[in-house]
């Protein structure tokens, strides 16, 4: 996540007097989660350590929140920890990608996430790959999982993640000719000119918010 | 003057000149000739703008004679940048846009938005069970809505007018009660994170329970009209068939799923809004057809009603049980009223805030405006909708706003299939194909 935020408006120092909704919002941990990790974790854990030797060196976090299981793979190794999920723990199902940016994290701006569902077994992990802006080149999976096809191509779409090897990595949704990744964070949002005095209404990412 | 060969009118020459004979093309050459060259390709536009192609969805086919050897779908002509706009709002806000989403289903949207918030608040647990109830209830509702969609455009593509007329006939009575109970017939935001936006107003469960049994009654209209009909089989009998193995690579849930015979329906793998406690049948078929994905919709119709009533027997059970979370620092503070002019604020509501206590109006201000924080972290929340997973990925990084929603729209992901279930097979049939996928643009393009 971003820096730990303190106040509203960005206001260091003094802060909020308001005494409201506590106000100091800590950032997420970047450790990774300790054993036991509850429930089935541990299990799907265990056999991929089995199946997979070099789990210690390809997967770099284990995460466990709000119930959920992230692994935190090395984007060389993004395609080979994929194959032996799915073929020897069963997780047939790849549900998508979504990108996620973050400006501030540097050299791995770039996230993609990926959920994953055993069907076979009734359970859920996901997966996630992280990369830089100035190389921003992922391992497509559509060779493991087709139906990532049209995910991937969003993705690149929206964020500009280059996935190497999908049979055809162009824009999906937005037009051919479009300049840009809408969904980065740096993204240029447009004002809207009003008949008044010259005015204008700012950007959404520029007008006064709440943090 | 020419001296081209012309198949169609023969010359010849004259004292008075040339004369031509205009005899007709030699109707046997011209198909011999054809039948000689080596391909025969046609490349056809089908779309954006196409009464069967369900919404803007543009196809582009590679034919050879009728026979189609290429599908190729183009999305995009509704994208309306929804999960970027919910990052400048608040979360409540965020209903809003994510209810526009898939707009047949918008009650699924709002509730794979909300669980994901109430899964990192971690206030799962503290959701009303009246609030889940209403939830459960709103789904089924919408369920029905949604696959009278469905049915109705599905059998108008395929030229049955007939089912169109009765399917929508049905899906207007839903809608009416959204309307009764909402204040509006779709794009509700009435789920909200901690519970829904107010209750049911008085009679709603009586009145809701007349809808069941009308409901009950028409649908075997259809039911007369479509199932074992002769033409309608022969339309869609062994069209658009896509088996378990495809249906795994390709990630697809729901009716398209289900009717390869494995029966996963989340309401039943991993239960939410508590559809651990309600008596109901996950249909299959064997057939990974368009005619067992239309019966698989037509047998759900039954089953939502089952959880419906199932649902207005428990919402009688627990009559004015609370349907927001109990924590004042996320319960939208707001009371709706419904008043001789129709849905508005409540008018004690009103009062308080203007008139008796400055802390309640800060407290609205503030909540209203700023809204609520929200632990850093990622979740991942499913929904069975009419169209399989729904699910919602928010990531947030502790403020007031989602640092990213992604949806993962089972229209979207379930569109890829349209070449696996229709390359190779007749151009007519790709219209039955396309319509058992039964995407929503909407949701495809968000």
């Amino acid at each position: 996540m971003s820096d730990a935020q303190q106040g509203m408006f960005g206001a260091r120092g003094t802060g909020d007097t308001s005494g409201y909704g506590g106000l100091v919002a800590t950032a997420a941990g970047t450790g990774s989660t300790e054993r036991p990790f509850g429930g089935y974790f541990d299990q799907v854990a265990d056999d991929l350590e089995r199946a997979y030797p070099d789990f210690a060196d390809a997967i770099t976090r284990v995460v466990v929140e709000c119930g959920e299981l992230t692994l935190h793979i090395k984007k060389e190794r993004l395609v080979e920890v994929a194959r032996i999920l799915r073929d020897k723990l069963l997780f047939e199902m790849c549900m998508g990608v979504s990108g996620i940016h973050y400006p501030e994290r540097t050299g791995s701006e770039l996230v993609a996430v990926y959920p994953l569902l055993s069907m076979t077994k009734n359970q859920r992990i996901r997966l996630e790959v992280s990369t830089s802006d100035s190389d921003p080149h992922i391992p497509s999976l559509v060779d493991v999982w087709g139906g990532n096809n049209w995910h991937e191509r969003e993705t690149f779409d929206m964020f500009g993640i280059i996935f190497d090897g999908h049979p055809g990595l162009t824009r999906i949704l937005m037009p051919d000719d479009w300049d840009g990744h809408p969904q980065r964070k740096d993204y240029p949002l447009g004002g809207i000119a009003v008949e008044y005095k010259g005015a204008t209404t700012p950007a959404p990412s520029e007008r006064r918010s709440y943090q | 003057m020419t001296t081209t060969f012309d198949p169609y009118a023969s010359s010849r020459e004259t004292t008075e000149g040339t004369v031509y004979s205009v005899t007709g093309g030699d109707w046997d050459s011209l198909v011999s000739e054809i039948g000689e060259a080596k391909e025969e390709r046609i490349i056809v536009n089908m779309g954006p703008q196409h009464p069967s192609t369900h919404g803007v969805l543009r196809l582009v086919l590679e034919l050879e004679g009728e026979t189609i050897t290429e599908v190729r779908p183009g999305i995009g002509y509704l994208h309306t940048g929804i999960e970027k706009n919910m990052e400048y709002r608040s979360w409540t806000q965020g209903t809003t846009f994510a209810t526009r989403m898939d707009y047949l289903s918008p009650v699924f949207n709002e509730t794979a938005y909300c669980l994901a918030i109430e899964k990192l608040l971690g206030i799962t647990e503290d959701v009303p069970e009246r609030a889940s109830v209403i939830r459960v209830l709103m789904m089924e509702l919408n369920r029905i809505s949604s696959h009278m969609v469905a049915l109705g455009t599905g059998a108008l593509e395929l030229g049955a007018m007939g089912p169109m007329f009765f399917a929508f006939r049905e899906r207007e009575m839903v809608l009416d009660a959204f309307e009764a109970i909402t204040g509006l017939r779709m794009n509700m935001a009435y789920v909200r994170p901690g519970g829904v936006q107010q209750d049911l107003p008085a009679g709603m469960t009586t009145r809701l329970r007349e809808l069941v049994k009308t409901l009950r009654k028409n649908f075997k209209d259809n039911e007369k009209l479509l199932v074992g009909n002769t033409i309608w089989m022969k339309r869609t009998v062994g069209i658009g068939y896509l088996d378990l193995a495809g249906c795994t690579t390709l990630g697809i849930t729901g009716p398209v799923l289900r009717s390869t015979g494995l029966p996963w329906d989340l309401r039943k793998m991993s239960p939410y809004c508590g559809y651990e406690n309600y008596q109901f049948d996950v249909i299959t078929a064997d057939t990974c057809d368009v005619y067992g994905r239309f019966l698989i919709r037509m047998a759900e119709l039954e089953q939502s009603l089952r959880i419906i009533e199932q649902a207005l027997d428990k919402l009688d059970a627990l009559n004015g049980a609370p349907v927001m979370v109990a924590d004042k620092k996320i319960a939208w503070p707001a009371q709706l009223a419904l008043g001789a002019d129709g849905l508005g604020n409540s008018l004690d509501h009103i009062r308080e805030i203007m008139g008796s206590s400055m802390e309640s109006l800060i407290h609205h201000f503030k909540l209203v405006t700023e809204g609520f924080r929200v632990p850093p972290g990622q979740v991942y929340a499913a929904v069975e909708s009419p169209r399989g997973e729904l699910a919602a990925h928010v990531v947030s990084d502790g403020g007031t706003r989602p640092y990213r929603v992604h949806f993962r729209e089972p229209s979207f992901n379930n569109l890829q299939a349209t070449s696996a279930m229709s390359e190779g097979g007749m151009i007519a049939d790709i219209i039955g194909a396309v319509a058992s996928i039964d995407p929503v643009m909407g949701g495809v393009d968000r």
